[in-house]
């Protein structure tokens, strides 16, 4: 198998040029891919559509930096927090509104990543009926379920078919091929939706130990189209098994986002101010060694025997 | 009075809301304690389900930040995708939902998405995540908020969570079941009543008036006949209660 291994300043260069649509925070609040926000600011993409559920702090700092024109999601703030200030923003006190919104909820979202990965032309629901975000995201089409004697209203979601997504995982091999354990949110519909797909690693580790439980990959390498070592490249959100929550960077990120000039200095400071998520880390430090998960609670092993 | 604060009292008020064996969309903050204190007293059967892809059956013992965090996969009944866990909403299965709002109105619609025209709002707010689908597909729907007169207003500006939209019967002709249940609140618990389906004042918290009530709402409250003091926690609720909350947050 191809060795899809690369930095992830080459994988964003290559894979996600300006204008792309993009899944990251798949997931809701964990395994976000903060490294990948953080690289996407500092080469200055621009005109990106972010696509999310809930995307935490992601989608509004690459709101406040320019990189993002059109958002696709069910809730963009910052879940500490509450509001985004640079999404809030984007949309008060203006003639027009600074990136265009495509109102979902948290399953419409699901629904449509779901209809683009398994080739659906629409997704039938009901559970956004009597929402005004079908007024809202004028994409959503009302119709009567064809099957029903009685008269019973639809919702027709269309698919979404992203550029690309990026995923954070515990652990990789070379080719891609990768774990994940805990919740998903809809990781594994946006990754088989998207057109490429960007693994960010916790751990590179051998074929051998991927092959060793296959009911535990979240996309299979060959869907992959690059897979980078960043440990802790999901920070601040968690992720199971490795990393807690950083409350506090959430926090310190909220305050002084408050401000556009407020805003532009944390970008210098965390984004501009480091060349690589190597030094990122180094400048969280020690408060980086005190989230990392360093207890066990291992899963009883599976048998694959085949004989 | 006894020794509980306000939001303690909503956190008990909340879990009375849950009987036992029941399906509900807990979400996080106060309704997740209420979850808690719930399977700790009348309701050990109760199930809990989480957005991210999560069911539970004990909630988790760490502190939480989002639903997403570590604690909450530790020993969970199921941890999955959103599709799978929020389908369930749509099978008909769930049998209650928590959410919260910045705006809710006489009918139990819940705004979190813009104040003011969508086109051009005064505030925009983060919008619906899951509250929107929990509000359609749940069998009851909970909704918790602060008691101010701008937050419960005669009309919401935009319905991200349905309620019982223009009221009457126009939940049901939007092809809809269920309906808001309760808006808990800090001076009080009002619920639909009658054929328009509007929120009355069903019980009000010790220390508050129904005057106090009215003046604070936005909309010309009614005040159900059967309206009474809302219960004080029993011993039983609040012992509970400290055992989740050890540290005090909520006291």
């Amino acid at each position: 198998m191809q060795d899809k291994l690369c930095a992830l300043d080459e994988a964003i260069a290559e894979h996600l040029p300006s204008g792309s649509s993009v899944v990251m925070g798949a997931c809701l609040e964990a395994a976000i891919p903060f490294a990948a926000t953080y690289e996407i600011i500092r080469q200055g993409i621009t005109g990106l559509e972010a696509i999310a559920p809930i995307s935490d702090a992601s989608c509004d700092m690459l709101i406040g930096a320019g990189c993002v024109n059109r958002v696709t999601g069910a809730w963009v703030g910052n879940v500490s927090g509450g509001l985004g200030h640079n999404y809030r923003r984007a949309f008060e006190n203006r003639d027009e509104a600074a990136v265009k919104l495509r109102d979902h909820s948290n399953f419409s979202i699901g629904m449509a990543l779901m209809a683009g990965a398994y080739g659906m032309p629409y997704a039938p629901m009901r559970s956004i009926l009597g929402s005004d975000i079908i007024k809202s995201n004028p994409e959503f089409l009302e119709a009567e379920n064809p099957f029903s004697d009685a008269k019973e209203p639809v919702i027709l979601v269309p698919p979404l078919i992203p550029d690309v997504t990026i995923l954070v995982v515990p652990r990789a091999d070379a080719h891609g091929n990768n774990h994940f354990w805990g919740s998903r949110g809809v990781a594994q519909e946006a990754a088989l939706a998207a057109e490429k797909v960007i693994v960010l690693a916790e751990e590179i580790v051998a074929p051998e130990v991927i092959a060793s439980d296959p009911s535990r990959v979240l996309v299979p390498g060959y869907r992959v189209d690059a897979v980078c070592h960043v440990p802790a490249g999901g920070h601040p959100s968690p992720m199971t098994g490795t990393w807690r929550r950083d409350s506090d960077f959430f926090n310190d990120y909220h305050k002084r986002s408050r401000t556009v000039e407020g805003f532009a200095e944390w970008l210098d400071e965390w984004v501009f101010g480091v060349a690589d998520h190597a030094a990122y880390r180094a400048k969280l430090g020690a408060g980086l060694g005190d989230l990392k998960i360093t207890g066990q609670a291992l899963a009883a092993p599976v048998n694959y025997a085949a004989v | 009075m006894a020794d509980y604060s306000i939001q303690e009292l909503m956190i008990i008020a909340a879990a009375r809301e849950i009987a036992d064996g029941e399906l509900v969309f807990v979400g996080m903050r106060l309704p997740i304690t209420a979850y808690g204190v719930a399977r700790l007293t009348h309701a050990p059967n109760a199930v809990g389900l989480f957005e991210c892809g999560i069911a539970r059956y004990a909630p988790a013992t760490e502190m939480l930040y989002t639903m997403g965090d570590p604690p909450n996969q530790l020993n969970a009944a199921w941890s999955d995708g959103l599709v799978p866990v929020m389908s369930q909403l749509q099978r008909g299965r769930v049998d209650a939902g928590f959410i919260g709002g910045a705006e809710v109105d006489r009918y139990g619609n819940v705004n979190t998405s813009y104040v003011g025209d969508f086109t051009k709002p005064q505030v925009k707010l983060p919008g619906s995540g899951g509250a929107a689908d929990i509000a359609a597909m749940s069998k009851r729907l909970l909704v918790i908020i602060n008691h101010e007169k701008r937050r419960l207003v005669e009309k919401v500006d935009y319905v991200t969570s349905p309620g019982y939209l223009s009221g009457g019967e126009a939940r049901k002709a939007a092809g809809l079941s269920g309906g808001p249940s309760a808006v808990i609140t800090d001076r009080g618990i009002l619920r639909p009543y009658g054929p328009d389906n509007e929120l009355h004042l069903a019980s009000i918290h010790q220390g508050h008036s129904v005057e106090e009530v009215i003046e604070n709402t936005g909309w010309d409250l009614q005040v159900l006949p059967t309206m009474d003091e809302t219960p004080p926690p029993s011993d039983k609720e609040l012992a509970a209660l400290h055992e989740i909350d050890k540290d005090g947050f909520w006291h």
